[in-house]
This record gives C-alpha cells, structure tokens and sequence, in this order.
C-alpha cells in the first residue's frame, strides 16, 4: 500500500511539476526578455496551465495518411515512458523512492537511450522529409552525448564507489561532487542539454530551418506528449544533476530534506531557462564537431586523472 | 566560451529591468495626436458642419470605403446628406484626410472599434459628426472662400478685401 502511494505521488508530483514548468517557462523567459508572460488567465495567470491542457485536449488528433500509423502513435509514448521509468530510481528524500536500484546510474543511462527511439521513430513514421531530417540529426546528436554523458558520470561512480544514486547522494555527506568533479559536471551539463533536446541544443526541432523537425506532423495530446516529455527531461536532468554532483537532498537541517532537494531542482531548471532564454541554437557540424573533438576526449581525461587520484589516494 | 558565459550574466540581469510591457486594457499607451485611427467628421468654430460633399475622401479612399451624396441648403451651400464610412474595410491611410480641401474629415488617436456584429462597423453621419473642431481650430472654410453661402458677406471674409467696383475710374 505504501509501495503504491509512493508511486501515485511521485507520478502525480512528477507530471505536476512538467505542467507547471511551461507556465514557469514562460514567466522566465518574459522575465529576462523585459516582458510579463501569461498573466491574464487567474491570479498571475497560473491557470493558463489548465487552459492550455483542456485546449491541447480538444484539439483534433490528426494522423496523417502518409504516416507508418502504428509506429507513428507509439513514438510520444515512448518519450515519457522512458522518462517517467527513470524517476523510478530518483532518491526525492531518504526513504522516498519507488525503487532503491543499485544500477541507479545505469538505469537511467539505458532508459535515456531507449528515449532516442521516440524521436527518431516520430519524425521516421511522419514520412515528411522536414521530420526525417529533424530525426536523423537527433540520432547523431543523442548517440554522440549518449557517449560521453554516461562517460562523464564515472568520475563520480568511482568516487562514491556505487551505481547507486542514493549511495552517491549519502557519499557527498562530506562534499559535493560538484568541486573535485567539476569537469564531469560542465560535460554532465551540455551532454544533458543535448540529450534532452532541449534549447540551445534543439538541432532536431530548429524551427527555424526545420519547422518544428521531428514533431512537425503531431498534433493535439500526441505533440503534448512531446511538449511535456521535453519538460519532464529538464526535471529529471535537474534531479539528476542535484543528484549526482550537489549532494541531493543534503542541506543544512532547518529545512526537510525534501525541500532540499526541491531547490536545488528548481535552481537547475532555472538555469536551463536561463540558458534558453540567453544562447542561440548552435550550426549543427560544429554541435558534432565539439562533442566529438573537445568533450570526449576531456571526458577520457577526466576519468583518467578522477582514477589516477583515487589509487594515490588508496 | 567567456563570450558563453558573459551572455548568460548579461540576460540574467535582465531579471532586474524595467518591463516594456504596457498592460493594455488597464494603462493605455501613449498616442500622438496625429495617430491615424477612428475616422471623424468635425465641425467649423461656428457650430456647423465642415464638409462640403466634395467627394474628394472618396476618391482618395484606395478602398471605397466612404460613400456620401451632396445636398444643398437654401444659401446653396453643400453638405452630405448622407456620409457613410464602413470601418470594416478602412484601413487607416488617411488619405481622406490628405484630400480633404476643408479638414472636415479627421483622423484620431482612437483604435478601440471592436465589433461583435460586422454591421455595426459601419458608420453613418451622426456616428461620425462630433460636435468639436478636431484638430485644426478656428478654420472656416466658408470665411475663407469668395463665395457667400450665408456664412459671410461678400467681401468680409478674413484676408478678404471689400469687392472693387470694377465700373469706376477712382482708384
């Protein structure tokens, strides 16, 4: 019974917080624009989240004729099952997880991996040369951060010397990672932003060059899908980062570790908005370019010198 | 990657500026007083109406959309008997304006027209006539002109001299 309530709150705090983020984004971005956002909609317009879901509800679900019908229903889906599966291992607090897996770390690599698929089986089964294109640079793209994502993690796996997030979190009890593992954290930042696609790293979408690449064909809940399992990738990347390098819900005790967690989360989703709202979309070749040239082999080196300190260390 | 990093900071301390934003329906912005918007017909110092049914405005009109038909008073003078400007077709040239001879039609800073019904963006003379000179005061095309429509006599316009009597000798 706990086990189920466990789950219906994470899921429910979870897609809450994804909804929510698009009104956040919104304000923010009018914030550092010098504009207001939406604020017209109920007390500084937080309902305009339930009128965008109703309207995103009626709208017509169109598939279009020249789709691969099954293939093109399925891709949304697998976007936000990924991303829903690996909050599964994401330590909220200490005793707050649906499940203490000991590969915390490689259970969300694989899981973001498998989310590759959902973009490129979208924009594949849409049959529209502006969603294959999208497509095919969201292949390149999240199979070259795939690499060194993961890579860049192991730094802080050999540190606290487990797969486990919850051990990593109970590891910083002394420090963050943030400090010695600097490096992997800058690599964890941008490899995270690619992955999730999400702006200045949008390649796939450009809408600019694109219209709206992958997902030009969806619409209604299917593109809602896309557009919440974008947000729902910067709140796990966020959890991930407090996580992995700012020590979780660790904190001083006059707040629960809980809220802990929660601003440190909500500090990092900021920055993604920040970052948003302030680069612009790098040429695609030079996305690839520094991936493979500059962040890899730093990646290699920082494992190197992160293994090579630990043994002196020993 | 300081250029990055310098960027960020700089949109970061945008959180601290003033917003442009005018929040429209409670603070209206500022419009110059030759903002081109509601279309009116005014009326000279002496109370009457400006326009003398010239057609000019609506030939100028690049959209037709001003229809009018003259009349004559008892003095012989002209005015519209009917003066219809359908706002559903206007796009706010002022063109009517340029062209008018007498600076009865005007153009104000007024935009807020909005209609539920298509008919009601037509307007006719009483809709249009308001009761003020706009923006040129103290202009009175009859006192300028030669011609007496009642307004003047001959010859007592202003920058007018009294007629010569072109049958005498004396200077």
């Amino acid at each position: 019974m706990n086990f189920i309530a466990v789950i219906a709150g994470v899921l429910l705090m979870v897609l809450t917080i994804a909804a929510g983020l698009i009104y956040v984004e919104r304000r923010l971005l009018a914030l550092w624009q010098d504009r207001y956002g939406p604020n017209r909609v109920g007390p500084f317009g937080l309902t305009q989240i339930l009128a965008d879901t109703i309207k995103i509800f009626f709208k017509e679900d169109w598939v279009p004729p020249f789709a691969d019908k099954p293939v093109f229903i399925i891709a949304p889906g697998i976007l936000i099952a990924t991303i829903l599966l690996t909050f599964a291992v994401v330590p909220f607090a200490p005793g707050f997880n649906v499940f203490d897996s000991n590969i915390g770390v490689l259970f969300f690599l694989g899981n973001s991996s498998l989310g590759v698929y959902s973009v490129v089986l979208g924009g594949w089964a849409s049959n529209n040369k502006y969603s294959l294109l999208g497509s095919i640079r969201a292949s390149a793209q999240m199979l070259t951060y795939e690499v060194f994502m993961g890579l860049s993690l192991m730094g802080v796996v050999m540190m606290a010397d487990s797969f486990s997030l919850r051990e990593i979190v109970e590891a910083q009890r002394h420090g963050w990672y943030i400090f010695p593992q600097f490096v992997g954290f800058v690599i964890f930042l941008i490899a995270g932003i690619a992955e999730t696609h999400r702006l200045p790293f949008d390649i796939p979408e450009a809408e600019g060059e694109l219209i709206a690449g992958f997902h030009s064909e969806y619409s209604g809940m299917k593109f809602g899908m896309f557009f919440v399992g974008e947000y729902l990738g910067v709140t796990l990347l966020s959890s991930l980062i407090t996580i992995l390098f700012f020590g979780g819900w660790l904190g001083p005790s006059f707040l629960p570790p809980f809220v802990w967690f929660f601003l440190k989360t909500g500090f990092f989703i900021c920055f993604f908005i920040l970052l948003r709202a302030s680069l612009p979309r790098p040429r695609y070749d030079q996305l690839m370019g520094v991936g493979w040239k500059i962040l890899f082999p730093l990646t290699l080196l920082n494992i190197l010198v992160t293994g090579a300190v630990l043994i002196y260390m020993k | 990657m300081i250029s990055i990093l310098r960027t960020i900071w700089y949109i970061f301390l945008h959180a601290f500026h003033k917003r442009e934003t005018i929040l429209y329906p409670e603070e209206k912005p500022y419009l110059p007083p030759r903002y081109r918007g509601r279309i009116v017909l005014t009326r000279d110092p002496d109370g009457d109406e400006r326009c003398v049914a010239c057609y000019l405005c609506a030939t100028a009109c690049p959209v037709d959309c001003i229809s009018l038909e003259a009349a004559e008073d008892e003095n012989g003078r002209r005015y519209p008997k009917f003066f219809r400007i359908n706002f559903s077709r206007c796009i706010f040239c002022g063109m009517c304006e340029e062209a008018c001879p007498t600076y009865a039609i005007q153009l104000t800073p007024d935009f807020e027209m909005g209609e539920y019904n298509r008919q009601n963006m037509v307007y006719e003379k009483e809709h249009l006539l308001i009761s003020g000179q706009g923006k040129y005061h103290g202009y009175n095309f009859y006192r300028q002109a030669g011609v007496d429509m009642g307004v003047k006599g001959k010859g007592e316009g202003e920058n007018e001299e009294p007629p010569v009597d072109i049958k005498s000798l004396l200077p």
